[in-house]
């Protein structure tokens, strides 16, 4: 199977902050796996070091075998890395359909962009019933869906999510894993941060468990959920 | 008495209209750059200043080649626009940029950046047009057919007055309920009952004025106002259009509400700053031009007094929104015309025009002490 994405011994600081302390890290084509940790342990920083949003300070991330860790943000997009990011982070005041047409901000060709928003109405109806309304006015669970679709519209090679279930009714919640279910069917690559870390490892083939910028267990989705100490610090049991 | 105040009504308001439409373009740079960048891009009245210096220099040049004035108007234009729009995005590559990116957080470090930007340019044209001409003051050229006026019917004139009328009742309106507020704890009044209150005052003041208003109310217009006119109603329709319809438009807004999850959409935020700044110093220079073509007289200090208005208008508007901005032009502008004109009236000849000015900047110091998000700014509500 081919590697998508790796990361290599990867540090990252907020000024005196070591907030990763060597991660490593590999996703292969085709696979769901999860990233899973208390509040704090980097997992949103090991996301924004892979897009670009915070450079690391020692360490690489490779992208289908290239080096991205140097480039901004813009340029890491540009390879074919999506990224729905904590908190959604819609642009409240541009109208659902103008978030789309945002996310696909790099693809020039017309029909392209209309086949892929055809694609996410048909993933999402309801963003289409609202296509006129304003981001911002949108629901918590509406605007997960649009900060999924936008991220979509790029058509990546690879889907970093962060915490997507985050403050949705449980209702949500499983649409939206039943989403990330789907769009790997249809042979997306995916790469989940979650605190949900049941329903992670439940849709996940493998998984990564994070303390404190540290890798401290992985491996298959199915024997971490096994794992006594995931059991008793993740899984509430 | 009265009467004479009514008959000058519908002249002064299109008067005001006409400045109103020059600030509306400055304003839309200063709001622009706003959105993107929360800086106070002081250096823009230098901007549109080079426009309008830029457009001097291009109708005396070409004065004796190309006979049109029309097609001459045109180039100046073009011409002025475009110096604008380069000297803009210079002053965002060699001033601004550095800054940001060394990553000061102090506000006030752009800000004198700035004013010495301001400066600088300023003393740059005037080294210039010094060293070129060996002066520093430039005229616009005056032709025949721009200077030739043209009468208006009197309905022209009737429907000025009721719909400003109209405006300067809805103003009011808006700041009674804003004042009723502050010793009732309501909802805001929504902006189709501020409205349809300001339609009845207007009828009522029709009505009572009835006689007045259907006596002669003639206006006439300069051809170079009507090209004002023209011009800056195309110029506002295309910024619309670009603004709202254009994969451009759609990034400089998202780039405007959230630069950081604009970069995760493949967008570059320093291209869009740079395109904002292009087409601010376009819009900015094509105010310039189209001032030096009313007030005939340009030189490098010439920004400084419109600048500050148009900011003004911008603050009035709300900063950062595009439509505040250029509302805020033209009530700014209305305004400032009658004030101008009325004060001589009422104070019988005492205060002159002149006081024009002081007028428009006690304007500022109000609303950045009472209403700092700008007046039209929530009701309008679209920030860049
Ligand atoms: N902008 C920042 N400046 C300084 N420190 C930060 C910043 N962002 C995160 N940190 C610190 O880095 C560490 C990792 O934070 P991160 O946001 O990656 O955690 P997380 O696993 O995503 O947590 P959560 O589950 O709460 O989202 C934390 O100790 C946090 O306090
Ligand atoms: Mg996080």
């Amino acid at each position: 199977m081919k590697k998508v994405l790796e990361l290599k011994n990867v540090h990252t600081y907020y000024g005196q902050i070591h907030a990763l302390k060597g991660i490593n890290l590999e996703v292969y084509e085709g696979e769901i796996v999860t990233l899973i940790g208390a509040n704090g342990a980097g997992k949103t920083t090991t996301l924004r070091t892979i897009s670009g949003m915070i450079h690391p300070k020692e360490g690489e991330v490779l992208f289908e075998g290239a080096a991205v860790h140097h480039l901004p943000a813009h340029l890491i997009v540009k390879r074919g890395i999506g990224h729905v990011p904590e908190g959604r982070r819609i642009f409240p005041r541009l109208t659902v359909e103008e978030n789309l047409e945002i996310g696909a901000f790099l693809e020039n060709d017309r029909h392209k962009v209309e086949e892929r928003k055809a694609e996410v109405f048909d993933l999402f109806p309801r963003l289409a019933e609202r296509r006129k309304q304003l981001g911002g006015t949108l629901s918590g669970g509406e605007q997960q869906m649009l900060a999924i679709g936008r991220a979509l519209m790029q058509d990546p090679r690879i889907l970093l999510m962060d915490e997507p279930s985050m403050g949705l009714a449980p209702v949500l919640v499983d649409l939206i894993f039943e989403t990330i279910a789907e769009l790997n069917n249809r042979g997306k690559t995916i790469l989940l941060v979650e605190q949900n870390a049941l329903k992670a490892l439940q849709v996940a083939h493998r998984g990564y468990v994070l303390q404190t910028g540290e890798i401290t267990l992985s491996g298959p989705a199915k024997e971490l959920a096994e794992n006594e100490e995931v059991k008793r610090a993740y899984l509430g049991g | 008495m009265l009467e004479i105040l009514i008959q000058l009504l519908p002249s002064v308001l299109l008067e005001g209209l006409i400045l109103g439409f020059v600030y509306a373009m400055i304003a839309l740079g200063y709001t622009m750059v706003y959105g993107v960048l929360e800086l106070i891009n002081f250096a823009h009245s230098e901007i549109f200043m080079a426009g309008a210096v830029a457009g001097a220099e291009t109708f005396i040049l070409l004065k004796g080649v190309i006979a049109n004035p029309f097609l001459l108007l045109a180039l100046a234009l073009l011409i002025g626009g475009t110096v604008a729009a380069v000297v803009a995005i210079l002053v965002e590559r060699l001033a601004y940029r550095p800054l940001r990116k060394r990553g000061t957080t102090n506000r006030l470090v752009p800000l004198i950046t700035a004013i010495g930007v301001s400066f600088f340019l300023q003393d740059l044209v005037r080294l210039i047009e010094g060293l070129w001409h060996n002066a520093f003051y430039r005229r616009y050229p005056s032709f025949a057919v721009f200077e030739a006026t043209y009468n208006l019917p009197n309905w022209i004139g009737v429907i000025t007055i009721a719909l400003t009328v109209w405006v300067g009742f809805w103003v009011l309106a808006y700041f009674g309920d804003w004042l009723l507020r502050r010793f009732k704890n309501r909802a805001p009044a929504k902006g189709r009952t501020l409205s349809l209150v300001a339609a009845g005052l207007t009828l009522v003041f029709l009505f009572l004025y009835r006689h007045v208003v259907f006596a002669d109310l003639g206006m006439t217009i300069q051809m170079k106002s009507i090209l004002v006119i023209v011009v800056s109603l195309a110029m506002l329709y295309g910024l619309n259009w670009l603004v709202h319809k254009t994969k451009l438009g759609i990034a400089i807004r998202a780039v405007a509400q959230d630069a950081q999850t604009a970069s995760l959409m493949g967008i570059d935020p320093d291209v869009i700053v740079s395109r904002t700044f292009l087409i601010g110093g376009f819009l900015g220079g094509v105010a310039g031009v189209l001032f030096g073509l009313l007030y005939t007289l340009v030189h490098p200090y010439v920004g400084f007094i419109p600048g500050i208005k148009a900011f003004t208008a911008a603050v009035l508007g709300g900063i950062g929104n595009i439509t505040g901005a250029a509302v805020g032009g033209l009530v700014l502008g209305m305004l400032e015309m009658l004030g101008g004109t009325y004060l001589t009236f009422l104070t019988n000849g005492a205060m002159g025009t002149e006081y024009k000015d002081i007028l428009a900047f006690m304007i500022l110091i109000f609303i950045l002490l009472f209403r700092p998000q700008g007046i039209i700014g929530q009701q309008l509500g679209e920030k860049v």
